[in-house]
């Protein structure tokens, strides 16, 4: 998922480059003789460049080392030549030999270990290229914690969605269980009540800091033109989630269902207010204005919902969607557990 | 380049053919019942062991012989190139190749060049996990002579495979295949390379 929504997100700012075959050159430090320039290390547009790109350098090494073994099953079980084939040059000619396992199990959790403060650090990165700016709104020094809140929010929401109709059409209820969902709404509860905490902060600061501007920014925010967006932002993702402290509502599939897509659309608004409140009355008033998107903007953004949702189902439909192996090697300890107790009753 | 050889020749070297003897293998359908059976032949004094299996069996390693892995110092290595190579990097373009002063900033300085020191350091570590556990694997392979035992396919399924290798100084086909089959193992063949 995360591969997928990657590859959409980068669409939008290599579309903005205008000429997207030369934004190579500009994007990465590779000695060239087009602009023949270097990028400006200490701009934090750069960073997020590096960030983005290795984030979605290691996403691609994690799933596809998670694949191996499992494309390795799918090979010796294939019956039609064409997939024999295409599985043998993807599985790369494992064939779970202890000692492939035993690097295997180290590479993964190196991997693992990785992907952990990765995931920090682009949502951190990401958000410095607001903070380090001096508009009013962006110029704070809480968006790294919040932005990372805001992102392991949207991203278990965006996950319970695909997973709720994944579970129903696939059959996969014994897989992902109640009590696996129950836990990841209660994630969502704890995030969705950190980014309201931010949004509070946000407002006690830009009174307390007694900064005109950026006390005008945060009262046009909640009650300017765009007052609209920035109270649906503040339903989906502050109050909605507060739901799930009832036990009930978070083990009810539809509750669950209903909510994941009401927090998407919260999340989609939180990043729209961000942006749209700060500019629309920044420090040259020439730039005030009200912002209304081209049919450009809303058919790309449709856009994007489409390729995601094509590489989804095309990976849903070829690939295994759950790690055969680690299904498999948790039954067999359980079964080995089980087996070890049925034998203890008998003595 | 590389020096000149009839495919045979080849073959010599990897020790393939079907004249050739590669090991012979046995079946387990438990995965306990694996590990015991490979501590036993390893008593017998056998250390050319290996095993197949559809997942990561716990303890096997021990069982026969396998040392843990080395990947970890391979990854740390590469980490501290990642790093090297961010603080050079971004030094060379700033200081010596590319300087410029932009609001009075410093052309380099360790506080803003850490963002992108960390991704790197991230990202060669983590293409260094992935070839490196590739490379310690000997992966890519197009053919390998464990394909040859007539249940190769089972290991990435449901059951867990023995292998006594026949470069183990004790191997001896007839009498490996005999002590297979004396610590459980049920299918065994003598594999040809």
């Amino acid at each position: 998922m995360t591969l997928f929504a990657v590859m959409c997100a980068a669409i939008f700012p290599l579309f903005h480059t205008g000429r997207p075959w030369r934004a190579f050159y500009w994007l990465f430090p590779i000695p060239n003789t087009d602009i023949t320039m270097w990028q400006n290390f200490r701009s934090p547009l750069i960073w997020d460049v590096f960030a983005v790109s290795t984030y979605l350098s290691v996403s691609i090494l994690l799933w596809y080392t998670g694949l191996i073994p499992d494309v390795a099953t799918l090979r010796d079980r294939a019956t039609k030549k064409v997939k024999q084939v295409v599985f043998a040059i993807l599985s790369l000619g494992w064939r779970g030999s202890a000692r492939h396992w035993s690097n295997y199990e180290v590479a993964y959790l190196i991997l693992a270990g990785l992907s952990t403060p990765l995931v920090l650090s682009v949502h951190s990165v990401v958000s410095f290229d607001f903070a380090t700016s001096v508009i009013p709104g962006w110029h704070t020094t809480i968006f790294p914690p919040y932005f990372v809140a805001g992102a392991i929010f949207s991203g278990f929401a965006c996950v319970m969605t695909l997973l709720i109709i994944a579970r129903w059409t696939l059959n996969l209820h014994e897989l992902i269980t109640i009590k696996h969902l129950e836990n990841m709404n209660k994630i969502i509860l704890v995030t969705g009540s950190i980014v309201g905490y931010a949004y509070a902060t946000e407002l006690f600061m830009a009174w307390y800091s007694g900064n005109i501007y950026e006390r005008f920014a945060f009262l046009n925010r909640a009650t300017g033109p765009y007052w609209w967006a920035y109270w649906i932002m503040v339903s989906c993702n502050v109050i909605s989630p507060q739901f799930y402290w009832i036990k009930a509502m978070r083990r009810s599939i539809p509750v669950m269902f209903v909510l994941s897509l009401v927090v998407n659309v919260g999340m989609w608004f939180e990043r729209f207010v961000i942006i749209a409140t700060s500019l629309h009355r920044d420090f040259v008033p020439s730039s005030w204005g009200y912002f209304r998107p081209t049919i450009v903007d809303i058919s790309t953004f449709i856009g994007t919902i489409g390729l995601f949702l094509t590489l989804f189902l095309l990976f849903a439909r070829f690939l295994p969607m759950i790690a055969l192996s680690e299904v498999k090697a948790v039954r067999a300890h359980e079964q080995h557990t089980f087996a070890a107790a049925g034998e203890g009753g008998h003595h | 380049m590389l020096p000149k050889m009839n495919i045979e020749q080849v073959k010599d070297k990897l020790g393939i053919g079907a004249d050739k003897i590669y090991a012979v293998m046995g079946e387990f359908s438990d995965p306990h019942d694996l590990v015991k059976a490979g501590r036993k032949i390893r008593e017998m004094g056998y250390t050319k062991l290996d095993a197949m299996s559809p997942f990561p069996v716990h303890g096997i390693d021990a069982a026969i012989g396998i040392p843990y892995s080395r990947l970890g110092w391979i990854v740390v290595t590469a980490a501290i190139v990642g790093l090297l190579t961010a603080q050079g990097l971004q030094y060379y373009v700033g200081v010596i190749n590319y300087p410029l002063v932009i609001g009075g900033k410093p052309l380099f300085d360790f506080t803003f060049s850490i963002p992108v020191t960390f991704e790197l350091t991230v990202l060669f570590s983590s293409i260094t996990a992935v070839i490196g556990m590739l490379a310690l694997n000997g992966l890519p392979r197009l053919y390998h002579p464990s394909m040859n035992y007539k249940r190769a396919h089972r290991a990435t399924d449901d059951r867990f495979l023995l292998v006594i290798e026949a470069n183990d100084p004790q191997f001896d086909a007839q009498k490996s295949a005999a002590d297979l089959r004396s610590v459980g193992a049920s299918e065994v063949e003598v594999v040809a390379g």
